[in-house]
């Protein structure tokens, strides 16, 4: 117990404090099967210019940060950081290992219960900005709800004479959708488990560049058009590159948490709105639909592809790709030794560590042997880099004895969860479209609202209960369906009516 | 007209349940948790309602005005019973929580107590209420147009404004008693609730006859917050208390055991 309150006490929490954020790449580590692990989802290609992978993942991750007990303390060697990006080259794995582990069953699941309400809030705040910035655009701007064509993935027009033509249409266009989707999704598990790293980095960049750049420029120049704001070429040009650069360092590289947050927030909101604008009404709610299908069972399956994705980097102990994902909190750097298979492989010396025996670890912890789980490989680089030195246990203890200046909490709250950006853009699409096609225009917006936070809550139950990673999709999107279905065409006359009287209920 | 309207009537609906929420319950997680799931248990009532009553509609005549305004108050009169069935259903979810919540946390106390828990679900059933009935009408006073062109009351909007705050108070009112009622099986308590939303739904049937129908809303509304204060354990002495703003010597002792400190209710 007291471990767990001591644990942020960890100096090395003294050099991460030095900067906010580390480079995108060695954030996110994928966990061990024994903790909450997150897969991401799909591949969402957004127009027809190039296919971009800003709308992947769709998957609730559960992060247990630095959830050490006392013994792991004193395994904390030093942190690794990973501040040039050019030492990932191809093939090479990642080594950044962030490992957490629960202590007892009933301790674990009281912090999980007990802090989930924080995290729900935590998740909570941000899907409703989005929403609220997406719902407020739509409502004032009206490019967005002007229908300027398709996009060449839903060649099929909706605009037919019979019902029956327009259903069809719908149907094959979210065919094609989906099937676009899986592809996508498939060619980057393939490209990741060929680890072609680079590949997988310019694309992330390319589409980053294109939302960053390219999107929020047409989006200042429809709110320009909409208030009639007199404005030059050059302030544009400025304001723009400023608002692009900010967001590709902070969302590659490092920067404030909060305006990592405020980005991703961003960019999620314009790929919302550029699906509300070039997706078709029935194509939007029939793709909506069978995105959460898709989600449940590529999240879920053994064989689906976001599975495979989160195994392999689990295996490969890598982070998944960060630019894709929001985190709530910081991610702290900390190599720990404990339960790394490729350590554990390499050495043939009893795991100090392991968790499954723990009566080994009072006189194992001065074992001079322990590779502190840095494998060969990183090993041989770092020592490259700045010479061999070697982490002893009175080094580790002197360290440890430094007071810690973090400015980071101590309590174990500080674990944080992440979510998708897939689930934010489709989250938005949903009540945006319910804003900018629905007659019952306001009560349907909250209708929906209402349920997809429901749904949100849900799941982060379901999380904490299963403690492994679920798609997010499901069980709001399901929710935000059905309401908006029934308030649009049920509640919608019945209210209309009272206020027509001026009943109320 | 214009933003004026807006934000006056706005301010008047929603100003009580907003300064509630900013004070009360944004600060918690648990509550604003527990205030989402209100909303959502009363929108789903909702929707159980209109189902009934558009059912009911389309298998009635609908040229027949006064048959479907017969339709509208009994579409109206279900639509309460569903909300307070509802509102024993989110008790009933509610209860369990909290124990659930007593039994896994460290010293065996739920983070929130079930008063809490009244007190947040009445409302968020008012303020879902509230805006599930005002904010088109908030929406269009925004736009350009002349009330009540057609020989309607010149006074909708402040009206419904006023409305909705006394209904946004009336449910939060009700959430206490409702709770309390529940968890002391006073079950004319119960029925005292439900009747007095009953007779606030039936007292707006009465608009725009405003005098009929606004100022006893209202006396509802004090009569109902008098109820719930003193339900929720306040008193004059208590209210004499805290408006002499004394330092009460605390006579309780201090337990410097393991971390604890004595219960306060």
């Amino acid at each position: 117990m007291d471990g767990k309150h001591l644990k942020r006490k960890d100096p090395f929490c003294v050099e991460i404090s030095d900067f906010q954020r580390t480079a995108p790449m060695t954030e996110l580590s994928a966990h061990l099967p024994q903790f909450q692990h997150g897969q991401l989802t799909e591949n969402f290609p957004d127009n027809h210019l190039s296919n971009t992978q800003e709308s992947m993942s769709s998957a609730l991750f559960n992060t247990d940060q630095n959830d050490n007990s006392e013994r792991r303390r004193h395994d904390n060697n030093e942190r690794r950081r990973n501040d040039n990006p050019e030492s990932e080259t191809n093939g090479q794995p990642q080594n950044n290992i962030q490992q957490v582990v629960e202590q007892d069953e009933e301790e674990d699941e009281e912090l999980t219960l007990k802090y989930g309400a924080k995290h729900v809030i935590m998740l909570f705040v941000p899907v409703t900005l989005c929403m609220v910035v997406v719902v407020a655009t739509i409502k004032s701007v009206s490019f967005y709800t002007r229908k300027d064509g398709q996009l060449i993935y839903t060649p099929f027009t909706e605009e037919t004479e019979t019902v029956g033509q327009r259903a069809l249409n719908s149907i094959l266009n979210a065919a094609i959708m989906i099937s676009v989707i899986i592809v996508m999704t498939i060619l980057l598990v393939v490209l990741y488990k060929y680890r072609c790293y680079k590949v997988i980095h310019g694309w992330l960049i390319i589409s980053s560049l294109l939302l960053l750049f390219f999107f929020s420029f047409i989006y200042l120049g429809e709110v320009f058009k909409t208030y009639n704001v007199a404005m030059d070429y050059i302030t544009v040009a400025l304001m723009i590159w400023n608002f692009g650069v900010v967001g590709m360092i902070c969302i590659h590289w490092k920067g404030p948490l909060r305006l990592q947050q405020a980005y991703l927030i961003m960019i999620s909101a314009l790929m919302a709105l550029v699906f509300i604008k070039y997706l078709p009404e029935w194509t939007a709610w029939l793709i909506l639909a069978v995105i959460s299908v898709y989600d449940l069972v590529a999240v879920l399956c053994p064989k689906g592809p976001l599975r495979m994705l989160v195994e392999t980097a689990q295996e490969r102990n890598e982070t998944l790709f960060p630019a894709l994902i929001y985190s709530s909190t910081m991610i702290w750097l900390v190599n720990m030794a404990e339960e790394d298979p490729e350590a554990q492989r390499k050495t043939s010396k009893n795991s100090t560590y392991d968790k499954q025996a723990p009566a080994n670890q009072t006189q194992n912890e001065d074992d001079e042997a322990d590779d502190g789980g840095f494998s060969q490989e990183w090993q041989q680089q770092r020592d490259n880099r700045i010479g061999p030195i070697e982490s002893t246990p009175e080094s580790r203890a002197a360290v440890q004895a430094l007071p810690s200046n973090s400015q980071t909490s101590e309590d174990p709250e500080e674990r944080g969860v992440k979510l998708g950006l897939g689930d934010f853009i489709f989250y938005s699409v949903l009540v945006g479209k319910a804003s900018a096609t629905a007659s019952g225009d306001w009560n349907t917006t909250l209708a929906c609202f209402v349920a997809i936070l429901i749904g949100l809550c849900l799941t982060l139950l379901l999380l904490a209960i299963f403690k492994k990673a679920l798609p997010a999709l499901p069980i709001s999107i399901t929710f935000g369906l059905v309401f908006y279905f029934a308030t649009d065409n049920l509640v919608q006359p019945f209210m209309d009516q009272l206020a027509f009287h001026q009943f109320y209920i | 007209m214009g933003a004026a309207v807006f934000f006056g009537c706005a301010g008047i609906a929603f100003g009580p349940a907003l300064a509630l929420v900013l004070l009360t319950v944004a600060a918690e997680p648990l509550r604003v948790i527990v205030l989402v799931a209100g909303a959502f248990f009363w929108l789903v009532s909702l929707l159980l309602a209109s189902l009934i009553w558009f059912v009911s509609v389309h298998l009635s005549d609908r040229e027949d005005a006064k048959l479907q305004y017969g339709l509208l108050v009994f579409g109206a009169a279900v639509s309460v019973l569903l909300q307070e069935v509802f509102r024993f259903a989110y008790f009933k979810l509610l209860k369990k929580a909290d124990e659930g919540l007593a039994t896994i946390s460290e010293d065996g106390r739920s983070p929130i107590s079930l008063r809490q828990m009244a007190y947040v679900s009445g409302l968020s059933f008012g303020i879902i209420s509230g805006v599930f009935s005002v904010i088109n009408i908030l929406a269009d006073s925004i736009g350009p147009g002349i009330v009540g062109i057609h020989g309607d009351s010149p006074y909708y909007f402040i009206t419904s404004a006023f409305l909705t705050m006394a209904l946004v108070l009336l449910h939060t009112f009700w959430g206490v008693i409702f709770f309390d009622a529940c968890e002391k099986r006073r079950y004319w308590c119960l029925g005292l609730v439900v009747a007095s939303h009953l007779l606030t739904s039936g007292l707006t049937f009465l608009n725009p006859w405003y005098e009929a129908s606004l100022v006893p809303i209202f006396i509802i509304t004090l009569c109902t917050g008098l109820w719930a204060f003193v339900t929720a354990g306040g008193s004059f002495h208590n209210v004499l208390k805290c408006l002499s703003c004394k330092q009460e010597d605390d006579s309780r002792v201090m337990m410097y055991s393991a971390l604890q400190v004595p219960f306060e209710d």
